[in-house]
């Protein structure tokens, strides 16, 4: 349910940045979202179809960008790719670990055409 | 349309209201500047820019690559470091109280304010989509309580969080409870400003709530695990609830406690006077 609130924020941001950049058609906008971010991904598209109506990102691609998750253990400073939803070190048990990728939820890119 | 939660249709105001203020409507709270949202008049040019001739189209415009990297989540972050700002200047420890609906949260929080009677001063938002219900609970404790109702909106946000406390005006070294919308997903993404965030599962409750809803447990400072009355009459098994969560998050601190009979609550109430 939240995404649809995520997606009205990425809709209202990427909107000021065409408006600031005297835009006059956004064709693409690029978008790094974390597999550990909480968002799921269908919804998010959903939510932006929704998301976009009377704004200047009517019929504007969305790209989205799975970004996958990446451990720092913090007990030997091993990296990996986590098992799963959680990082348990491969190298030496250690539970503790630090996600040091994979939460985002960031705007990219803009691709806008602007009058020559 | 409000861009940050979602909810907030011109329909479903959020509304910030004091118990016996029932028909005291605010204005949509966190209605950020979106001027620009009514003004649209080249999206129209757009539309109908498709007539133009392909020549035209090609040297009348060009592309152009802005690179953002702009958090999304950005404008709550900001807000939610403006509302931490303000509870450090004024002394006051905010803790963001998060379940699924029912797990007791308010009942909690009533026998909260009971114990820290005299020790400590407390004020406490609440947040639901409808009613003062809970609101009005804590009136009754005689602590000082706002409450946010959030329309549509399935969680609180730093905004909501900063209007109410201009209503509410939390006294000097207090400590602020803050009562989320009961919904084990979409407030753990939305900081308000807090010093700590509590999550409570209740032992009616599956034991796989920590990884079936891991982002919740994972952004928690505490879990409290409460009912625990209940707990000869059913199915649940701590040290499992446990197990899942510290594998959500190591560096969990759990409470076992029942906000009914009082039983384990000590721990908590300690916790809270602990905390600077």
């Amino acid at each position: 349910m939240h995404e649809l609130s995520i997606a009205i924020s990425i809709v209202d941001i990427a909107s000021r940045q065409a408006e600031a950049a005297s835009a006059m058609s956004v064709s693409r906008v690029e978008l790094d979202i974390g597999t550990m971010s909480g968002i799921e991904y269908e919804s998010l598209k959903f939510a932006l179809s929704v998301a976009v109506k009377d704004s200047i990102l009517e019929g504007t691609e969305f790209r989205i960008n799975r970004v996958e998750p990446l451990c720092e253990c913090l007990s030997c400073t091993h990296l990996f790719i986590p098992n799963g939803l959680f990082g348990q070190c491969p190298e030496c048990g250690e539970k503790n670990t630090s996600l040091i990728r994979g939460k985002e939820l960031q705007i990219k890119s803009l691709l806008v055409e602007q009058k020559e | 349309m409000c861009d940050t939660c979602g909810c907030g249709q011109e329909g479903n105001p959020v509304k910030i209201s004091r118990p016996g203020e029932t028909d005291h409507h605010h204005d949509h709270p966190h209605d950020h500047d979106h001027d620009h949202s009514h003004d649209h008049d080249h999206t129209h040019d757009h539309t109908h820019g498709h007539h133009h001739d392909h020549d035209d189209h090609v040297h009348g415009t060009t592309q152009r690559l802005i690179k953002l990297e702009e958090d999304i989540l950005g404008k709550n972050n900001l807000l939610a470091s403006r509302n931490s700002g303000y509870f450090e200047a004024k002394g006051i420890v905010a803790l963001n109280l998060m379940s699924s609906p029912g797990s007791g949260k308010t009942t909690l929080l009533e026998r909260t304010i009971q114990a820290l009677e005299g020790k400590r001063k407390v004020a406490v938002i609440e947040g639901d989509q409808q009613t003062l219900n809970d609101a009005e609970r804590i009136d009754r404790t005689g602590a000082p309580v706002v409450q946010v109702n959030t329309g549509n909106g399935c969680h609180l946000d730093a905004e909501m969080i900063r209007q109410a406390l201009k209503t509410l005006e939390p006294e000097e070294g207090s400590i602020l409870f803050i009562e989320n919308v009961g919904n084990l997903v979409c407030p753990s993404l939305f900081e308000l400003g807090e010093r700590n965030r509590i999550v409570i599962i209740s032992v009616t409750e599956g034991e796989d709530k920590p990884v079936k809803y891991p982002t919740m447990f994972q952004h928690a400072d505490v879990c409290i695990i409460n009912k625990t009355d209940l707990l000869p009459y059913v199915d649940f098994d701590v040290t499992k609830a446990i197990s899942y969560a510290q594998s959500v998050n190591p560096a969990l601190t759990f409470m076992e406690l029942s906000a009914k009979t009082g039983e384990g609550v000590e721990d908590w109430i300690q916790w809270i006077l602990d905390l600077q």
